[in-house]
Formats: structure tokens, C-alpha cells, sequence
């Protein structure tokens, strides 16, 4: 399954260590985190797939 | 005495047709307003609009005032609501409203409207093919379409007045009706992510323009309504917002800072000495802050500048009971919401994920770039600067933080609903709304000021509404109820 995979995916540990003290400027609970977690997926399953490609093809015609 | 903060806001949505190799983003528009709109549709008048008429006199050389497409669709709904292709995108002017909770609440009726339009027109497409609007201001390719904020305004104050006040206050109210954006655009220096989706696009002080060279305090002078009493201050320094929290703000506080100006108790050492690059200044700088230079040499940060206004506003509400900006209980609310935020803006801007657009919006991104590792420049968090925006429920980001009870909701769904299709009760929109609800075949054209009735024999009749409050719930109710027909309501209403 797609959604697997996507949770599965290991991040690049250092980076990640590095990010999240840029990231998160409070301390944030363990339980909030783990729900963020949990919210992160749920977004994951509606995410456009190939994000580059998506954004590069929205355009807009100026407007007002 | 300050007027009545009659309001409205309109929204252009960003919008795609996939599945087609050369997309019409017009056509994709008018299939939406035309697939919506199932019933008869009623033409817009537009004998009153004047969009290069200048607050500020004569017409200014080298401006290039907005052209009025009459050949778009163009509708009017039962909620008093304007549905329309503008340019080549679909707009929805909400009906004017009285206070800053039920712009709410005729706003996200709004996005409800759109939703629903997707799926009627996409029922008429290929499959693969399918329309999504998204309510967001910038495709982030230097392309920006707007969300208009409109406040009635008395005639008798000097328009100089108010852009002196207006200056200070669009570009210090941004850190919290920003709906934020990755990036920058229109040259406007390097940003990773900043609050507004606008504020890049504001290159001039005052004009008339909206498409190019935009100001910051917008001269258009189309008051809908008798223009010896009143102007329609028309704003386009302002973001497309999601939040609730975040519209209730910005309308409630900008209606109260209009009263204020009315009555004339803001004060002018409020100015600040370059608004055009302090609006970038400002939206450049999630901490909340860099400080600006004011017009005395002094030196302060966008939340402080707002600290002053609410200063301002408190002492007035306590004056004049906000009788002007829905009362001690709308207005009340408003106050109490904005000292919080400006508190939370201070300690920890990220406190106010949930309530602000750019918070919550930052606060998802900060996640994603935490657990998957990404850089800034990452396309995938310009996917969900862009998918948070999304008008589909099941494809909106926003829509999935609420769900997950993450996200402050300020009004009743129900409400919401409601609004869909009945007209706020308290002022002229109702009148036009019940009249297309009870007589759509009847209603001929209309328009914010007025409506045309067929009344079965010549001539039409033409029914001005040039006081926006007049025309409301309480006025008209019975009338509308008593009346048999067209014709009737002609003559009930000449007695």
C-alpha cells in the first residue's frame, strides 16, 4: 500500500535532529506530538501525488 | 456618530481545469457559476457600476481603471450573494452583512458555494477531467488575484484622513490576517515563508488600480448606495482567509478603526514613514519582530503599532459602546479576541496555530520539514502551502486540521449551511435574496442598489435600494410575506 510506504519511509536521521530544533520554537508534549504525528499521515493520503510537477503546473491568470 | 460597519468581502479563487490539454480557466469558471446555478439565472444590472470613479476627485492621469465585463456570467443568489466570472477566475461577493460574525459566516457559506459548484460541474465533464478552485491570492508565480474586504464609510470624512489612518493599519494588521505563503514573489527579496500571500504585490500608497501597481489603500469610489451619504471603502490589501478566527479579526477590527476614524480618534503620529516596503518588512518576518520606521523617527514592530490602535479602540468602545460595529457584544468579542492575539503574537506567534491562517499553515509546514527532513526550497511544502487552500472538503488541508479538532471554529455549521441559501437579516440583502427566492422568474436584473421586477405589464420596475440597511428583516419580512405578486409588492411598497 502507497500509505504504508509513505509512513514507513525512514527520513535522514541528522537532518531531522538538525530541522527540529529550527522547527519547533516551544516545547511541545510527547502526546501532541504523537497526534501530530498521526495528523501528518492522514495528510499524507490526500497529498497531490508528484509535488514538483503540481505546483509547477499551477498558473493563474492575474486577477481583480 | 460613526455609521453602521455594513461589510461584505469578495473572493477570487484560483482555479484549474485538469485533464485538458489547453485549459480555459473562464470557461472552467462559468461551467462552475453555470453548474451552480441550476435554476433560472438572473442577470446582474449594471447601470450603477463605475469601477474608475476616484475617491479622491478627478481621474487621475495614467491610471487604467478596471473594465466591467458585462458578457461573463453573472448572477445574483437567494442568500443576496453576486456569483461571477471576474477576469478568469470565479468570484463570490458575499451580501452585505452588519457585524464581523456574520461575514463569518457568510464567508464560509462562500467557500460552501464553491465546494458545491465543483461537484455540479464536474458532473459535466469527461471523466479525468475535473475543476478545483482553490481559495488561496497568489499561484506563487508572480500571479495574484484578490480577497476585497468593503466597510461603509461616511461621505463627510476626508479621504485624505482616512488613508493616513489605513496606511498604518493594512501594514500593521497583517500578523494576523495573513494566510501565509512559501516564498516570495514580484521581486520583493528572499523570503522562506512569510505572512501574507499580498503583501509582495503592493507597490504603491494610494491608486485606483487592482491589477497592476497595486496600493495599498485603494481609491475605487462605487458606493452602491446614495453617494452623498456614503463611500464603500474598497480594500485589497488583505488575504484570503480560512481561519475564522482569522476573518472575524480582520473584519471586526477594521470596522471598529473605520468608526474610530469616523468619529476622529485616531491620532496621525501612527503613520509610518515607507508603507510599501514596511508591508514586506512586515509580512517577511514570522518572529513578528522586525520593527519599521514611523513618519516621527521612532521605531516599532507591526504589534505594537496594533497595541496603539487597540489602546485607541478600547477608550472608544468605552465611549461610544461600539453601537457602530455590532454592538457591545460583536464589537466586545472583537476587542477581547484581539488583545489575546496580539498577547499570543508577542510570547509565541506559533500559540495562535488553529486560530491564524500563517501560523497554522507554518506550523504544518515546520512538521513536515521536521519528520520527512526537507529543505525549504522543497516542492512538497509548496504542494501544501497550495493544497491548504484547496476548496474540495476531502482534499483541503484546512478542512482535514478541523476535522482533527485542531482548528477554532467561531461559528455553527448549521449556520453556515443556512446562509447557503438565505439572505443576513439585517440589512437591504435580505430583501433582494427573499425577492429571488419567492419571485425568481420575476426578478429581471439586480444589483447592490437596486432590483427590476417584471410585474407582468410594462414598464419593468426598477426598485432602488440606496440605504443598505434599509430593506432588512425587521423592514421588510411582513411585506414580502403579504404580497401576492410582483405587482403587489410594487404597490405595497409605493404606499
Amino acid at each position: 500500500m502507497p500509505e504504508q510506504q509513505r509512513k514507513q519511509r525512514p527520513a535522514p536521521r541528522e537532518r531531522v535532529e538538525e530541522e527540529a530544533t529550527v522547527a519547533t520554537p516551544t516545547e511541545r508534549g510527547e502526546k501532541l506530538k504523537s497526534e501530530l504525528d498521526d495528523l501528518l499521515d492522514e495528510i499524507d493520503e490526500v497529498l497531490e501525488e508528484n509535488a514538483e510537477e503540481f505546483v509547477k503546473s499551477y498558473v493563474q491568470k492575474g486577477g481583480e | 456618530m460613526a455609521i453602521p460597519k455594513v461589510c461584505g468581502i469578495e473572493t477570487e479563487f484560483g482555479v484549474v481545469l485538469r485533464g485538458v490539454a489547453d485549459p480555459n480557466p473562464v470557461l472552467a469558471s462559468s461551467l462552475l457559476i453555470n453548474g451552480y446555478v441550476e435554476q433560472r439565472r438572473v442577470g446582474w444590472d449594471f447601470e450603477d457600476e463605475s469601477p474608475d470613479r476616484d475617491a479622491r476627485g478627478a481621474a487621475r492621469e495614467g491610471a487604467m481603471p478596471p473594465e466591467v465585463e458585462t458578457h461573463l456570467v453573472n448572477t445574483v443568489l437567494t442568500n443576496g450573494a453576486r456569483y461571477y466570472v471576474d477576469h478568469a477566475h470565479p468570484e463570490y461577493s458575499t451580501p452585505e452583512c452588519l457585524d464581523a460574525l456574520e461575514l463569518v459566516v457568510a464567508d464560509k457559506a462562500g467557500e460552501r458555494i464553491l465546494a458545491r459548484s465543483m461537484r455540479a460541474a464536474n458532473r459535466l465533464l469527461d471523466p479525468g477531467q475535473e475543476i478545483v478552485v482553490y481559495k488561496n491570492n497568489s499561484d506563487g508565480k508572480g500571479n495574484s488575484y484578490g480577497t476585497h474586504e468593503n466597510y461603509l464609510v461616511d461621505r463627510a470624512v476626508p479621504f485624505a484622513h482616512l488613508v493616513r489612518v489605513l496606511l498604518p493599519w493594512f501594514v500593521s494588521r497583517q500578523v494576523f490576517t495573513g494566510a501565509g505563503k512559501v516564498g516570495s514573489e514580484n521581486g520583493a527579496g528572499v523570503a522562506r515563508y512569510q505572512i501574507s500571500q499580498r503583501a509582495d504585490f503592493f507597490e504603491e500608497e494610494v491608486g485606483l488600480e487592482t491589477t497592476l501597481k497595486r496600493p495599498i489603500v485603494n481609491t475605487r469610489d462605487e458606493p452602491h448606495a446614495d453617494p452623498q451619504r456614503y463611500r464603500r471603502l474598497h480594500v485589497i490589501a488583505g488575504d484570503a482567509n480560512l481561519c475564522e478566527v482569522a476573518t472575524f479579526l480582520k473584519v471586526g477590527t477594521t470596522a471598529i478603526v473605520l468608526a474610530m476614524t469616523e468619529d476622529e480618534v485616531v491620532r496621525a503620529d501612527l503613520a509610518v514613514a515607507a508603507p510599501v516596503a514596511a508591508m514586506r518588512t512586515v509580512s517577511h518576518d514570522p518572529t513578528c519582530r522586525a520593527t519599521v520606521e514611523l513618519v516621527d523617527g521612532s521605531r516599532c514592530t507591526a504589534v505594537e503599532l496594533q497595541w496603539e490602535f487597540l489602546r485607541l479602540a478600547r477608550a472608544y468602545a468605552d465611549r461610544s459602546g461600539l453601537e457602530a460595529c455590532g454592538g457591545p457584544e460583536v464589537g466586545g468579542l472583537v476587542l477581547d479576541r484581539w488583545e489575546r492575539t496580539l498577547t499570543a503574537l508577542e510570547v509565541d506567534p506559533m500559540d495562535l496555530d488553529g486560530q491564524l491562517d500563517w501560523v497554522t499553515k507554518l506550523r504544518l509546514l515546520e512538521a513536515y520539514v521536521a519528520r520527512d527532513g526537507l529543505a525549504w526550497g522543497d516542492p512538497k511544502l509548496a504542494l501544501l502551502d497550495l493544497q491548504y487552500h484547496d476548496v474540495r472538503p476531502e482534499r483541503s488541508l484546512y478542512e482535514r486540521l478541523v476535522a482533527a479538532g485542531t482548528v477554532e471554529r467561531l461559528v455553527d455549521e448549521d449556520a453556515v449551511t443556512a446562509a447557503i441559501t438565505d439572505p443576513p437579516p439585517s440589512t437591504r440583502a435580505y430583501f433582494r435574496g427573499r425577492c429571488l427566492e419567492r419571485w425568481p422568474d420575476a426578478v429581471v436584473a439586480a444589483n447592490w442598489d437596486s432590483i427590476i421586477l417584471d410585474v407582468g405589464t410594462d414598464p419593468l420596475k426598477r426598485i432602488p435600494m440606496m440605504e443598505p440597511l434599509r430593506g432588512s428583516r425587521v423592514h421588510v419580512e411582513a411585506l414580502l410575506d403579504q404580497a401576492r405578486t410582483p405587482a403587489d409588492l410594487v404597490a405595497r411598497l409605493a404606499s
